[in-house]
Formats: C-alpha cells, sequence, structure tokens
C-alpha cells in the first residue's frame, strides 16, 4: 500500500503524458487529481499511524524494502521506504500542497494548449518528490533528487517557445548539477567509508565515522566527516537556492505560476532541507559543516530578503521571500535545530503556496500582468484573493498567533543559544530579517491590493507572449473580477492551513517528541533546542513572551515602513532610491552574481572550450599529431628516396661496406 | 549446436549473399534477406543469454578445434559474463541499425554492416588469441569500405585517418602477440593469464596492448580518428562502430589479467589520461555546433569514464565501467538515430541554424529529451548507473580523483542540456524546421526500443550485472595476484 502512494502519482502522469491529447481535457485533471487525493488520503493515514498507532506499539520506524536495484557483492542497493515521524510529515505536506496545486491548475491553465502535458508534469513531480522523501537509502533519494530536478526542469521551460523560459529551465538544472556534484562526492565519501548507502547502516555506523580522515591531495588532510557533510550540503545548496547557488531560483519565476507555488516554494526547494534533517546523526559529528551551514544560511536570509526589497515583480518578491526563508531553514539546521527548520518548512510550505497561488489569482485576474506597479486597489474587486494573501502575508512576516511565528521565533531562538561559530551573525542577521521581511511582504501586499487601481493605464506592449494573450485583448478593458471556485478554494484550505498550523502543531512537533529517533541531535554539544525546551512554559506564555522580544517589534516597524512608503508617501520612496542610488544599483542587479557568472563563468567556460578545440583538437591532435606524423612519415620516405638511387656502382659500393663492417665487428669477437 | 560459430558465420555468409543479391530485382530479396538475418542473429543471441549461467564465471558455449597445429592456434569460442553483454547488445544495435535501413539503401552496405556486425560476434567470443586478433583487424575492412563510399563528404580524409590509426596500434598488439606465444608456446589468451612475466616485460607488454586498445576505445591522445569517423561515417555504420566496445573490451579480456602488474604502475598515468578524456572532452564537445560530432566527443568522454573505472582496481568502479559500457552503446544508438532523422529531413544538423523542432516533431523532441536525460546520466536511466558506481569508486580511491571526475556531472549536464537548449526548444527561426515531418511510425518504433532499454536498465541494472558479476569478480581476484 505505501508503494501506492508514488506509483498513483506515477501512473496517472504516464496517462496524461501518453493519452492526454487524445482523451477529452477533464479526463487528464480529473485522473490527476484523484491519484493525487488518494495519495494524500493514503500519506494521512500514515502520518496517523506514527502518531497514534505506534507509540502504543513501541515502533518507531518502518523499512519496506521494493527490490534489489543492484547487487554490488558487498552491499545491496536497493530500492524501499522508511516512514518514520519525518517522512509521514512531508508525504502529507507534498501531497497536500500538490493536490490543492492540482486543482487551482484547473483554473489557472484553463486555455494552455499544453494542458494534459502540464498535468503530467506535476504529477511525475508529485511522484518523483514522495520517492525522495520515503526513500530509505541515498540512491533512491538521488532519483527522487534529479526526478524532482527533471520536473523542475520540464515546467520551467514549460512555454518552450520563449527563449527566457529555456534558458532559465536550463540554467535551472545546471546550477542544481553543480550541487550535485557536491552532493554525489558526499554520497561518494560516505560509501567509501561505510560501504554502504542504505540510511539505516549510516546511521547505525556513524560512530565509525569519528576520526577518519580523508586527504584532498596527498599530504593535506580533513576530517571525512566534515568533508563528507559539506559535499551534501553543496547537494542542499543548489537544490535549496542557497547562497552562491540561488540564481536559478528567481529566474525559475518563468514557469507557469502554480509550479512556482508547489514546485519552486513549497516542496522540492526544501528537499536540501529535508535531506540535511533526515541526515542529522551524520551533520552533527561535524561543527565545522554546522558552522558553515548556519554562516551561508544567515547570508542568504538577510541577502535575499535586501534583494526581496526592490522586485517590481510580484512572483519574483515573493521567490526573493522564499529564498530568504529557506536561508531560515538552513540557520536552523546549522544550529542543530532540525525539528525547527522541518517545522518552519512545513507551515512555509502552507503560507508560501498560498501567496504563490494569491500572486497567480491576480496574474489571472489582470490577464498576465505581473508588475506591482500595475496593479493597486485590487481587495474590493478580489476579496478571496485579498483576505488570503493577508493571511498568508501575516504568517509569512511571523505575527502571533499565525503559523509563521511559531515556527519562525524559534529559528531565531535557535541561532542565538547555538554554540558553533557563526551564530552570533546568523542571531543578527534574522533578526534585521524580520523586519525586512515585513518591509517586502507588506510593500507588496499594500502595491497590489491597497491605494489607488493603477491597472487601467496598462499599455498592451506590456503583456507577456503568451497563449492568454487573445483572451487579453478581449477582456481587457473589464475590470478584474474575483477568481473560479477551483482556484479560490486551494487559496482557502491554504489560508486555514496557515493560520492554524503553528498554533495546533508547535507543541507537538517541536517541543514534543513528536520526531523521536528520526531526528538525532547531540545536545550536549549542540545545545540550542534543549535550551529551548527548558525555557518552553507553554502555547500562552510562548505568544506573550513574544511581545518582549524584537523579532514582533521589528515586524511591526517594518510593516508601518512598508505602509509609510508605499500608502503614506510613494514619492519618498522614490527619494530614498534616488539618495542611495548606488546601493540600490547593487540590489537592482543582484549583488552582480548573474553577472559574474554571465560574464565569468559562462563566458570563461565557453572561451575554455573553444580553446580547447583550437588548441587541442585542431593544433595537437589533427595538426602535430595526424598531420605531424603524415609529414614526418613523408619526410622520412623523401629522405630514403634517396638511398634508392637505381645505380649499381652505389650498391655494390653499399655492399662491400657494409661486408666489411661486418667482418671488422665478427672478427673482434 | 556450434551457436558461437552460428552466430558468428550466420551474418558473415549472409552478408556475402546479400552482396552478390544486390542486383537483383532492385535489391528487395537482398534488403529482405539482411532483415530476415539480423532478426535470426537476434534471436539466436536471446538463446545465449537466456541459456548463459549467470553464476558461473567460466567460459561457456565453448567451441573447439585445432586449425594451424604447427603454431598452436586454435579455432575456439567461448563467451563469460564480460562478454556476454556485449553479444546481447550487437545483436540489439545490428537489428536496429538494419532494420532502420530505408528502402532505396544499397545491397552492397547492408552487407557491410552484416558482416562487421559477425566479426565483432567474433572478437568478443574469440578465446585463442590470433583469432581474436583476425578478427579485431577484419572489422576494419567492412568498415573502412562502408564509410569510405557510403559516408559524408570528408569520408576520404576520415577513413585514412581511421584505418591508419587502427591499424597502427593494432600492429603493436600483434607483435605483443607473438611474443606472448614465444614464451609460452600457446595462443590461448586463458592460459596467459597465468603466464608469469618480469615487470619490465609487462611494461612492454602493456604498451603493445595499450596502443591498440586506446585506439580503438579511444582514449586520449589517440582519440583523432574517432570523431571524424563517426561524422563522415553513414548513420549505421557510425552507431555500429561507436557501440561496439571492442576497444575497452579489450581491456578486460587481455591487458588487464595479462599484464596486471604493470597495470598497477601504470595505473596512476592511466587513471591521469581518462579523467583528462572526461573533462577534456566534455568541453570541447561544449564547443560543437554540428550535432553527430558533438555526440561523437560526448561518447569519447563517457570512454573515459569507462577506462578510470578499469584502472581504480576496485569492484564497484570495474562494475560501473562495465555498465556504462553497455548504457553509453545504447545511448550513442540512439542519438545517432535521432541526428539521422534530423539529417534526412534538413539535409544538415547545424545546432545554431536549427531551432525549435519542437514545434514541428514532438515526438523526435520528446524522444531526444529522453535520451540527452539518459546522456546526462539521470537516475532512472542505464546512463546514470555507471557513471554513479565509477564515480562512488573514484571517490574511494582519492578524494582528488573522485572531485575531477564528478565534474561529469556538470559538464556532461553543460552540453547536453545546452544541445537540447539550441536544437529542441525555442521558437522556429529556420524556415525548414516549420516544415519538418515528424517521425514516422518506424522510426519511432525503433527508438522507443532504445529507451525502454536505457529505462529498463536505468531501473534494474541487476539484470545486467548480474550475468557479468561472476566474471567481474574473477577479474578482480585475477588482477590483485601478481605475476612477477
Amino acid at each position: 500500500m505505501l508503494a501506492l502512494i508514488p506509483l498513483l502519482p506515477l501512473f496517472a502522469a504516464l496517462f496524461a503524458g501518453f493519452f492526454g491529447r487524445r482523451v477529452p481535457r477533464g479526463w487528464s485533471h480529473w485522473v490527476c487529481c484523484a491519484a493525487v487525493g488518494i495519495s494524500f488520503v493514503l500519506s494521512a493515514y500514515a502520518l496517523y499511524k506514527v502518531v497514534f498507532l505506534w507509540p502504543a506499539l513501541g515502533i518507531q520506524a518502518e523499512v519496506v524494502t521494493l527490490y534489489t536495484w543492484l547487487d554490488l557483492g558487498s552491499t545491496k542497493l536497493t530500492i524501499g521506504f522508511l516512514i518514520d515521524p519525518l517522512s509521514a510529515l512531508m508525504m502529507v505536506v507534498v501531497t497536500l500542497v500538490s493536490f490543492l496545486v492540482h486543482v487551482y491548475t484547473i483554473g489557472y491553465m484553463k486555455d494552455d494548449p499544453g494542458y494534459a502535458r502540464f498535468f503530467s508534469y506535476i504529477a511525475f513531480f508529485t511522484f518523483s518528490m514522495l520517492m525522495l522523501v520515503m526513500s530509505d537509502n541515498f540512491l533512491q533519494m538521488f532519483f527522487g533528487w534529479e526526478g524532482v530536478g527533471l520536473a523542475s526542469y520540464l515546467l520551467i521551460g514549460f512555454w518552450y517557445t520563449r527563449p527566457s523560459a529555456t534558458k532559465a529551465g536550463m540554467k535551472a538544472f545546471l546550477m542544481n548539477r553543480v550541487g550535485d556534484f557536491g552532493f554525489i562526492v558526499g554520497i561518494g565519501l560516505l560509501f567509501a567509508a561505510l560501504g554502504t548507502l542504505n540510511f539505516g547502516e549510516i546511521f547505525a555506523r556513524v560512530d565509525e565515522l569519528k576520526g577518519l580522515e580523508v586527504s584532498l591531495w596527498p599530504g593535506l588532510e580533513w576530517s571525512l566527516l566534515t568533508v563528507a557533510c559539506i559535499g551534501l550540503f553543496v547537494g542542499a545548496m543548489g537544490k535549496s537556492a542557497q547562497v552562491p547557488l540561488h540564481t536559478w531560483l528567481p529566474d525559475s519565476m518563468e514557469g507557469p505560476t502554480p509550479i512556482s507555488a508547489l514546485i519552486h516554494a513549497a516542496t522540492m526547494v526544501t528537499a536540501g532541507i529535508f535531506m540535511v534533517a533526515r541526515m542529522s546523526p551524520v551533520f552533527e559529528g561535524s561543527d565545522a559543516a554546522l558552522s558553515f551551514m548556519i554562516i551561508i544560511g544567515a547570508t542568504t536570509a538577510i541577502s535575499m530578503a535586501l534583494l526581496g526589497l526592490v522586485q517590481n515583480d510580484i512572483k519574483r518578491v515573493v521567490a526573493y521571500s522564499t529564498l530568504s526563508q529557506l536561508g531560515y531553514m538552513t540557520v536552523a539546521l546549522g544550529a542543530s535545530a532540525y525539528s525547527a527548520a522541518i517545522f518552519h518548512l512545513m507551515t512555509h510550505a502552507f503560507f508560501k503556496a498560498l501567496l504563490f497561488l494569491a500572486a497567480g489569482s491576480v496574474i489571472i485576474a489582470l490577464h498576465h500582468e505581473q508588475d506591482l506597479r500595475k496593479m493597486g486597489g485590487l481587495r474590493h474587486r478580489m476579496p478571496i484573493t485579498y483576505w488570503t494573501a493577508l493571511i498568508g502575508a501575516w504568517a509569512l512576516v511571523g505575527l502571533p498567533p499565525f503559523s509563521g511565528f511559531f515556527s519562525k521565533e524559534p529559528i531565531i531562538e535557535a541561532a542565538r543559544f547555538a554554540e558553533v561559530a557563526g551564530h552570533t551573525y546568523a542571531y543578527w542577521a534574522l533578526t534585521l530579517g524580520v523586519f525586512l521581511t515585513a518591509c517586502y511582504t507588506f510593500r507588496m501586499i499594500f502595491l497590489a491590493f491597497h491605494g489607488e487601481p493603477r491597472y487601467g493605464e496598462t499599455s498592451h506592449g506590456s503583456h507577456k507572449s503568451h497563449k492568454a494573450h487573445k483572451a487579453a485583448h478581449k477582456e481587457h478593458h473589464e475590470q478584474p473580477k474575483e477568481s473560479p471556485w477551483v482556484v479560490t478554494v486551494p487559496l482557502i484550505v491554504l489560508a486555514v492551513c496557515s493560520v492554524f498550523a503553528g498554533i495546533l502543531f508547535v507543541q507537538p512537533v517541536l517541543f514534543g517528541d513528536y520526531f523521536g529517533a528520526a531526528i538525532r541531535g547531540d545536545y550536549v554539544a549542540h545545545p540550542a533546542m534543549a535550551v529551548l525546551h527548558a525555557e518552553w512554559r507553554g502555547i500562552i506564555s510562548y505568544l506573550l513572551h513574544a511581545f518582549l522580544t524584537p523579532p514582533l517589534w521589528l515586524a511591526l516597524a517594518g510593516i508601518a515602513t512598508a505602509w509609510y512608503f508605499t500608502l503614506v508617501a510613494p514619492k519618498a520612496a522614490g527619494r530614498l532610491t534616488h539618495g542611495l542610488g548606488a546601493v540600490f544599483g547593487v540590489f537592482k542587479n543582484h549583488f552582480y552574481i548573474d553577472a559574474f557568472y554571465e560574464r565569468v563563468m559562462v563566458r570563461g567556460t565557453h572561451s575554455a572550450a573553444s580553446w580547447f578545440v583550437r588548441g587541442g583538437e585542431r593544433f595537437w591532435s589533427e595538426g602535430v599529431l595526424v598531420q605531424g606524423t603524415a609529414r614526418l612519415v613523408h619526410w622520412g620516405a623523401q629522405s630514403l628516396r634517396y638511398l634508392q638511387t637505381g645505380y649499381l656502382y652505389h650498391y655494390a659500393f653499399a655492399m662491400v661496406l657494409g661486408l666489411l663492417v661486418l667482418i671488422t665487428l665478427w672478427g673482434r669477437n | 549446436m556450434p551457436v558461437l560459430s552460428l552466430l558468428i558465420w550466420l551474418p558473415i555468409i549472409a552478408g556475402v549473399a546479400v552482396l552478390l543479391l544486390q542486383r537483383v530485382d532492385g535489391g528487395r530479396p537482398s534488403r529482405w534477406l539482411a532483415n530476415a538475418t539480423a532478426w535470426l542473429a537476434f534471436f539466436i543471441a536471446a538463446y545465449v543469454l537466456c541459456r548463459f549461467q549467470s553464476a558461473s564465471a567460466a567460459m561457456q558455449f565453448s567451441e573447439r578445434a585445432m586449425w594451424i597445429p604447427y603454431f598452436g592456434i586454435e579455432y575456439s569460442l567461448g563467451i563469460d559474463g564480460l562478454s556476454v553483454l556485449f553479444i546481447g547488445m550487437n545483436a540489439l544495435i545490428t537489428l536496429l541499425v538494419i532494420a532502420a535501413q530505408k528502402a532505396d539503401s544499397k545491397g552492397s552496405y547492408l552487407a557491410a554492416l552484416l558482416i562487421t556486425s559477425g566479426l565483432t560476434y567474433g572478437a568478443f567470443s574469440a578465446r585463442d588469441a590470433v583469432l581474436f586478433y583476425i578478427f579485431f583487424e577484419a572489422m576494419l575492412i567492412p568498415m573502412y569500405l562502408a564509410i569510405g563510399v557510403f559516408g559524408g563528404p570528408q569520408r576520404k580524409y576520415a577513413t585514412t585517418k581511421f584505418f591508419l590509426y587502427t591499424l597502427f596500434g593494432s600492429l603493436f598488439m600483434l607483435l605483443a602477440l607473438f611474443y606472448l606465444y614465444g614464451v609460452s608456446q600457446t595462443f590461448s589468451m586463458q592460459a596467459w593469464h597465468h603466464l608469469p612475466l618480469s615487470l619490465y616485460m609487462q611494461l612492454i607488454l602493456f604498451g603493445a596492448f595499450f596502443m591498440a586498445f586506446a585506439v580503438k576505445t579511444p582514449m586520449w591522445p589517440l582519440h583523432a580518428w574517432a570523431p571524424d569517423a563517426y561524422v563522415e561515417a553513414p548513420t549505421g555504420a557510425a552507431i555500429m562502430l561507436a557501440s561496439t566496445k571492442i576497444g575497452a573490451y579489450g581491456f578486460l579480456r587481455l591487458l588487464l589479467p595479462i599484464v596486471p602488474d604493470a597495470a598497477q604502475v601504470l595505473a596512476p598515468w592511466m587513471i591521469a589520461l581518462s579523467l583528462l578524456a572526461v573533462i577534456y572532452f566534455g568541453f570541447v564537445a561544449l564547443a560543437q555546433t554540428d550535432l553527430k560530432r558533438l555526440i561523437a566527443y560526448s561518447s569519447v568522454a563517457h570512454m573515459g569514464l569507462v577506462t578510470l573505472g578499469f584502472f581504480l582496481f576496485n569492484a564497484v568502479a570495474l562494475k560501473g565501467a562495465v555498465l556504462l559500457m553497455v548504457s553509453n552503446a545504447l545511448v550513442v544508438a540512439a542519438l545517432f538515430f535521432c541526428a539521422d532523422a534530423l539529417k534526412t529531413r534538413m539535409g544538415d544538423c547545424r545546432l545554431n541554424d536549427c531551432g525549435g523542432i519542437v514545434n514541428a516533431m514532438p515526438w523526435l523532441a520528446t524522444l531526444l529529451v529522453f535520451f540527452a536525460m539518459a546522456n546526462i546520466g539521470l537516475p532512472g536511466t542505464s546512463g546514470f548507473v555507471g557513471e554513479f558506481l565509477v564515480i562512488l569508486g573514484a571517490v574511494g580511491y582519492q578524494l582528488g580523483v573522485g572531485l575531477l571526475a564528478a565534474t561529469v556531472v556538470v559538464v556532461g549536464a553543460a552540453y547536453t542540456l545546452w544541445m537540447v537548449r539550441r536544437l529542441v526548444f525555442g521558437p522556429v527561426t529556420h524556415p525548414s524546421v516549420s516544415a519538418l515531418t515528424d517521425l514516422g511510425m518506424r522510426e519511432r518504433l525503433l527508438l522507443s526500443v532504445l529507451a525502454a532499454a536505457m529505462l529498463g536498465f536505468g531501473l534494474w541494472p541487476q539484470v545486467l550485472l548480474g550475468m557479468a558479476d561472476a566474471s567481474i569478480t574473477q577479474l578482480l581476484a585475477h588482477m590483485a595476484l601478481s605475476k612477477l
């Protein structure tokens, strides 16, 4: 039955992919929605078992092996599932968000000619993501890992006639591959040391790794655990878009909005976080790796929040916000607060999917207008979208008692109490990040939903070259209206989750014993979670306590700032940008990281490639080795030709000379 | 029943018959005969694979007869786990290549392909060194003719280079065989596996074998013939040439077991050459503008990983290398078929000129993206298995080697995806692209067979490894024994 959870979406994907164009449109979405829906129900049942049935039986985890993929003699690489509190939670989050996005897609993509293809891709994505989270070994995890990457590549480039979309897809794939480079090396190191890829065996034998060293190069030794963990984390940096491997995520917004919500906010990008949490027993062994994570995470959190401030594309604001929140989760991992990272992952999945879907709702209402400067005043036109988006924004900012508060506050606290190097930097970065989060989030809300409508001013040229282009022309001068129920119902469900997921689950998941043995921290060496546990006095006091800590006030200050600069004195914002021109230039250019990749890395690679062709292939191989040899032979033959003169006396002379030499040599012996 | 002899001589004799029949009735009987032969050989090979005892590392289906008693040269055939996979692969590739031929293809071309196929079976099943050498060398002749007569505009230059390189390499091997005969008074390769040899002599023999197999594999810097030959060859011949992993097989069959100590001593150099091939050819592939040439370099880059797997002296890596050989044969064949489908329609496959074929040829686009993913080594495709295992082995050998080997993950993806982006996606830029017709039923079927094989071996590689495992394990154990 467990196998059905991932396989149902796979079958649905195959159906929509192969037969989608031959059967009526409706079949694709019915089959895919039903498959993912059943997967959700089965996942929920698995979670129910984990939470309510297993403790009585004393079961910690269930391992199901499907088949042996490869028998290497020394070890068997198998395909199988590991169901424990961690994977059960992820399965429910993935299938729930995926199901809602499937439903939403019915409305969002209804005029698209690639309707069936889209459903096929997102169902395939769901399959891969489930294979990833349910895996009990690195091999299958890598399968899911690359499977979601493929789905992401295909979906970003979904509108394949747009060069920008196909470029963004390729960029996402390649950047993820840079991460995979580290991931595969990390896996290889663990395999080399332990001879297995199975999680259970690795965790049981993790102590053997301590003290092992690996030479980066003969003579330069380093702790194997540290190198392996950093390798694995580099993989997570690619998938979870951490600085400096983050630039693919904003560009991935080229894809249709439902997948921005599902893949590039709620699920796939959190795979890296999940993987590190899954590997918690291994990461606990390396302070250097934890420190590396906390610094990378904090840098991502703060720098991406800064960039979120200056975006004008509504989806890009949410995308930078996702990057920043992923940074928060990474900090939690670095602080050994794995459960806090997973908890934030869950609440973030709800409120971020909500914000993306709400943004999508606005985008379709405005006929594919994504520029915040051309929105405004939509709250009366789209009340459901407005209120749900507002709930998402509150949750994102972390106002109590919304879910984001319960998940973000512990991360900031954990960063404070962590003892690995860099935790102070992380604490201040995250605290300041709260202010910035409130600023960019409410800047978006105010610009889109409040103030005077500015959408009437849209010029025809600003439309994206999209299939709905014609429809846009027809309805162009109609007023935007609320989206159909297939769009609003997912919004409402997600809004409900965003409100209650925190307050309901914070006690068991974060401060209870929900995860049990699924997440293992060394609370002596890395005490952050232990300190939080000790300070926990129940939900009410936690809520009250919030008024005494800076994040809440910073969040409110951020909202006020956004309100002042967008609604009260919009001109002041212009003056500010003008006054800080140089700084804003840096922000507008994303810290020039993209430019660096484009100018140095990509061009450098191309020049290296053409140099290899010219120097290596044409000059050396073709010129020296082939032509050179040919010339040498030719020259040799030419020279030797002079020996064959055809004159008898030359030959006779040579014979006599040779005979003399031979006799001399012979005579000496 | 002498199954292996049947497998070898059936295509060769049928090839001669095809040649004789080519002018009869517009060539229809010759094409029919070629197809029937390919099918029959396929079924015989399938029979061999089914009856093959996977658990045993011993030679199976053995046939022995004295051939030239004076020198002790025997007509001795047999297959073990190392060769059985390639017997199957050769049967599949031959069948697809022959079945893909259009109604206007020449009988002499089909004959060349069939004869090459028969000789390939021979090379993979020979147990006598002279027999092996003869098959190995004889393959050159039909291939030379296939490229030289039916090839592209630069075929003359390409064939000359191909012929001279390969011949030059194998001459060294011939000398090595004579020397070994001189020492052992036998041409049995298995007897040579246990022949004690001084390190000095082993190093010289290593050099001789290396010249032959490194040219054929090909390895850097002896590869210059390969891209030209692949590009200029007609599609069927190019596929036969690139998918027949006889060069790499030579390492497994002769070089590693006969001179294991020299291989140990020279392993660092071989590893360096292999890594160089992986990275260098990856970059060179990135700069290609011709689809076939890109595929050629991609194949050669992957062969770098294969030879890397040979010289790490590590079970995981060696198994990975063998699986990668099989996968690469499939992927290269599939990509060359795709290139052919484009070339027959457009007359050219310059990447920069024809974009957006997905708009006109959705079937080709879908399959090409799938093959690209197999080339990248996406898990779930056969390309992943070997690549992953070789990298695991390399990391275990030395972290630095592992890091360099793992660059294939990025570089391979870079040139493959860039190719896909330029060719498949984007708006139609060239007027001839919009006029393209999608794949026909036969082409779809052919490519789907390859896709299914890649997917099947990717999801369950144990099928392949199970057959080869015992022999690989034995080879490793043998390589660990010193012959000094």
